[in-house]
């Protein structure tokens, strides 16, 4: 037996791969055609080897549950993902487009506040910000990127328009698993590479250095980098450690760093204190120093704050740079894209209502079951309502947390996502997926070609969150007209 | 190179080592056991005493039997000298120095891992024992070999090994200390089955075959002790193993007070005269050597590990 395209049936979504039942779309041609050519018993045992070689790399991450840390293996799905050049090619632009206006944005807020002052970003907004870091007021980073690190989660809608759904720019991660993902598709199906020219993503390690580099307050000397991990027990434990490695920088928790009388940070060698220049930190801001924020953090380093003010370590990304990672922010930045860099936005939003505003409110209170609530400063999928799969008690439960806490909450229409075929047991069915590009900024801007496709792996779910049974595919951007 | 990371690359050498060692000694003790006849000491608890967490051992199990001896050294979690403990710890050990390590040695810690894991349960009884102690002695010897052969030989590969040569002279020690220990009691001439004690300890510690060939001499108590602990060629003798301590510590900087301390029990094992030494004589200056070996790793510890805090208030807090 083999796959039987002709079954396969996207059910109204935009499919990546197939328009319909037995039609694949140009970009998929190739690897639909091989797929086919495969039986399913040599499609189950590639998925097997790929999960026997997640299980031996030790590729994991760790999920809390029930009193205790547990590592899963990284769920992931052989299939790839694929995406056309051309399509990524005015994504890319958008991403930054969006990435350039978001730096201008946090850089005001902690600056003039003109954005403010001109009436286009309401102050109530900031005044209650949970992210704005006041600590930060008057600080200049490096080429005005306060975000260095950005991961942006798009999705398709039922005509393939990618929608930007949320900006993370406090410590995003996933980027690892999008370049062991590639690792494991090139062991898995070898022999699609020799058919397709797929742009690599094996250089973002390079990338993220170069960009590191560039914000060392000690330019033309070999930069220092580590990266700074809250240990591991950390979910992205597996992620702090990998990257680490690529790059060559040493991987720190916060007790390896100590900051001099000269306000410069060192970290403690065998060889004694050695001078740090620029600090990749994967912990929260509020962690970061316990002199300038939680006073009882221990994962972070007392007087960091203080050394960075001064400019004699980069730190990125920098802190309060979540300012803007916010779902009401969200809701401004096509209007924050005109006003900095008087463009129309490239990619759009999904459309929000923010509950703070009384019409929006309103809409939002009467339309429960059509909608997603989103709270402003959660991430991984938490303390969401999906309306239309939501029981009568779960609405009237969120009318009451929204009108308690109008600020805290956003509303958008349900996107109907993308799907894309995924191996289920011994034959292929459509699953949603998501897309987190990864896009750098520095003395430059980069962006990862394509980036990590999250996937539902339930039936008709649409949450793709790995702490919630999502797994991930590889995601090939693919040249050429095929 | 970090504190924490040499700290940590050390431990893994250390729990390598005592993984690989503990394999060597319960396989080789099993087989020797089939050749007593039954009723002969020592009998299983023995292997207990050898690692000396009799303690421990008390609080879980109620009889020295095969089934509780070997599960305690080699599959019992709550147990840190177990392999599966060990095993355990190593792996986490490297995990947390991925960055310095070659993927390799990741890759193959974590398959070791995963490997007793899933068979460590089977390897209690006899039928399975030996498959898995020898893939467990072949696959530690196949990091040590990956460690040597890819991994630059600088400071994070000289703690390592630090780490695997004073465990080494740890487990000799204690497998000397264990014949003697049996032997002490007992006032009269030599007994029948003395010579198959002393050739258990050599063939715990793989040493057997290198005694032979070394030592023109049948295996008599004291040129067994010799062996183990002055012989400078053998590897898991003790003399070896301090000399290549200090080669490694010789690459470091700042490095006075932990090779004070190294030529500190290299002088007391060379100046001892084993042959003509009591039994009494020996388990006191093996108890010295021990100790000693107790304050090479807290000059390690203190000079390289714990930077900025006064060394004596490591004392206590070490756990060697």
């Amino acid at each position: 037996m083999t796959i039987d395209w002709e079954s396969y049936d996207p059910n109204g979504f935009y499919d990546d791969m197939m328009t319909g039942p037995g039609h694949p779309r140009d970009v998929g041609r190739v690897v639909a055609r091989y797929l086919a050519s495969l039986s399913t018993e040599e499609i189950r045992s590639r998925q097997e080897a790929a999960e026997a070689a997640i299980e031996e790399m030790g590729i994991t991450f760790t999920v809390y549950s029930e009193g205790s840390n547990i590592d899963r293996a990284w769920p992931f799905d052989i299939i790839p993902r694929i995406i056309s050049a051309r399509e990524w090619a005015h994504t890319e632009a958008g991403l930054r487009q969006r990435l350039r206006a978001l730096n201008l944005f946090i850089g005001d807020l902690y600056g003039d506040q003109k954005i403010v002052k001109d009436g286009v970003f309401p102050a109530e907004l900031l005044a209650d910000s949970k992210n704005f870091r006041s600590q930060c007021i008057g600080i200049r980073p490096p080429f005005g990127a306060w975000a260095n690190i950005c991961g942006s989660d798009l999705i398709r809608d039922h005509h393939g328009t990618f929608y930007v759904l949320e900006d993370n720019l406090r410590v995003p991660s996933g980027v690892s698993y999008m370049l062991e993902n590639r690792i494991l598709t090139k062991r898995v199906f070898g022999e699609l590479f020799a058919e397709s020219s797929i742009l690599p993503v094996a250089d973002y390690p390079n990338q993220l250095f170069d960009m590191l580099g560039s914000i060392s307050p000690r330019p033309g000397d070999f930069p220092e980098v580590v990266v700074l991990t809250p240990g591991i027990y950390n979910s992205a434990y597996f992620e702090h450690c990998f990257l680490a490695q690529q790059m060559g920088a040493e991987l720190v928790e916060g007790s390896d760093l100590v900051v001099g009388d000269d306000d410069c940070v060192y970290m403690r060698t065998i060889d004694g204190l050695q001078r740090v220049d620029v600090i990749y930190r994967r912990i929260d801001d509020l962690f970061l120093d316990p002199e300038a924020f939680n006073p009882d953090s221990a994962l972070g380093v007392r007087g960091l704050m203080r050394a960075w003010r001064k400019g004699n370590v980069g730190l990125a990304n920098a802190p309060g740079a979540g300012v803007a990672d916010d779902k009401v922010v969200y809701a401004f930045v096509p209007k924050i894209i005109k006003y900095y860099l008087s463009e129309e936005p490239i990619l759009p939003n999904v459309p929000t209502y923010v509950c703070l505003y009384d019409d929006d409110r309103q809409y939002v209170l009467e339309h429960l079951p059509e909608l997603v609530v989103k709270p402003a400063n959660e991430s991984g999928g938490y303390g969401m309502l999906i309306g239309p799969a939501a029981s009568a008690a779960e609405h009237a439960e969120f009318a009451a947390r929204i009108k308690a806490d109008p600020r805290n909450y956003i509303a958008q229409p349900l996107v109907k996502l993308s799907t894309v075929p995924t191996v289920v047991e011994d034959h292929v069915e459509p699953r949603h997926v998501d897309l987190r590009p990864f896009i750098l900024q520095g003395e430059r801007l980069y962006v990862t070609p394509g980036g990590l496709t999250r996937v539902a792996l339930r039936r008709g779910s649409t949450v793709v969150n790995s702490s919630q049974g999502g797994g991930s595919k590889d995601t090939w951007v693919i040249e050429g007209d095929i | 190179m970090l504190s924490r990371v040499a700290e940590r690359v050390y431990w893994m050498g250390r729990y390598l080592e005592r993984a690989e060692s503990t394999a060597r000694l319960v396989n080789a003790y099993t087989t020797q056991v089939m050749d007593l006849p039954i009723g002969v000491e020592p009998g299983w608890k023995h292997l207990v005493d050898i690692t000396g967490a009799n303690r421990l051992f008390d609080e879980s199990y109620s009889r020295y039997d095969e089934r509780s001896t070997i599960g305690f050294l080699v599959a019992d979690p709550d147990h840190a000298g177990s392999i599966m403990s060990s095993l355990a710890m190593a792996r986490e050990n490297v995990r947390t120095t991925r960055d310095v390590l070659p993927t390799e040695a990741w890759e193959h810690a974590n398959e070791l891992y995963l490997y007793a894991r899933a068979n460590v349960e089977k390897a209690i009884g006899r039928k399975h024992r030996f498959f898995f102690l020898k893939n467990v002695i072949f696959r530690c010897q196949q990091i040590a070999g990956l460690l040597a052969g890819t991994m630059s030989h600088g400071p994070a590969h000289e703690f390592v090994c630090i780490g695997r040569n004073l465990e080494r002279a740890d487990m000799t020690t204690r497998i000397v200390d264990s014949a003697v220990f049996i032997l002490m009691p007992r006032k009269a001439a030599p007994g029948e089955y003395d010579s198959i004690l002393w050739a258990n300890a050599l063939k715990s510690l793989s040493a057997y075959q290198m005694y032979r060939q070394n030592v023109r001499n049948r295996v008599v108590a004291e040129e067994v002790v010799r062996f183990l602990l002055k012989d400078p060629q053998f590897p898991r003798a003790v003399c070896h193993t301090l000399a290549a301590s200090a080669a490694s510590l010789a690459t470091f900087r700042r490095n006075a007070a932990a090779l004070r301390s190294l030529a500190g029990v290299q002088a007391r094992v060379a100046d001892a005269d084993v042959r003509t030494m009591s039994l009494e004589g020996l388990h006191r200056l093996i108890d010295e050597v021990q100790s000693d070996l107790g304050d090479v790793h807290d000059q390690i510890r203190a000079t390289w590990f714990t930077l900025d805090q006064p060394a004596q208030l490591q004392v206590q807090a070490q756990s060697a």
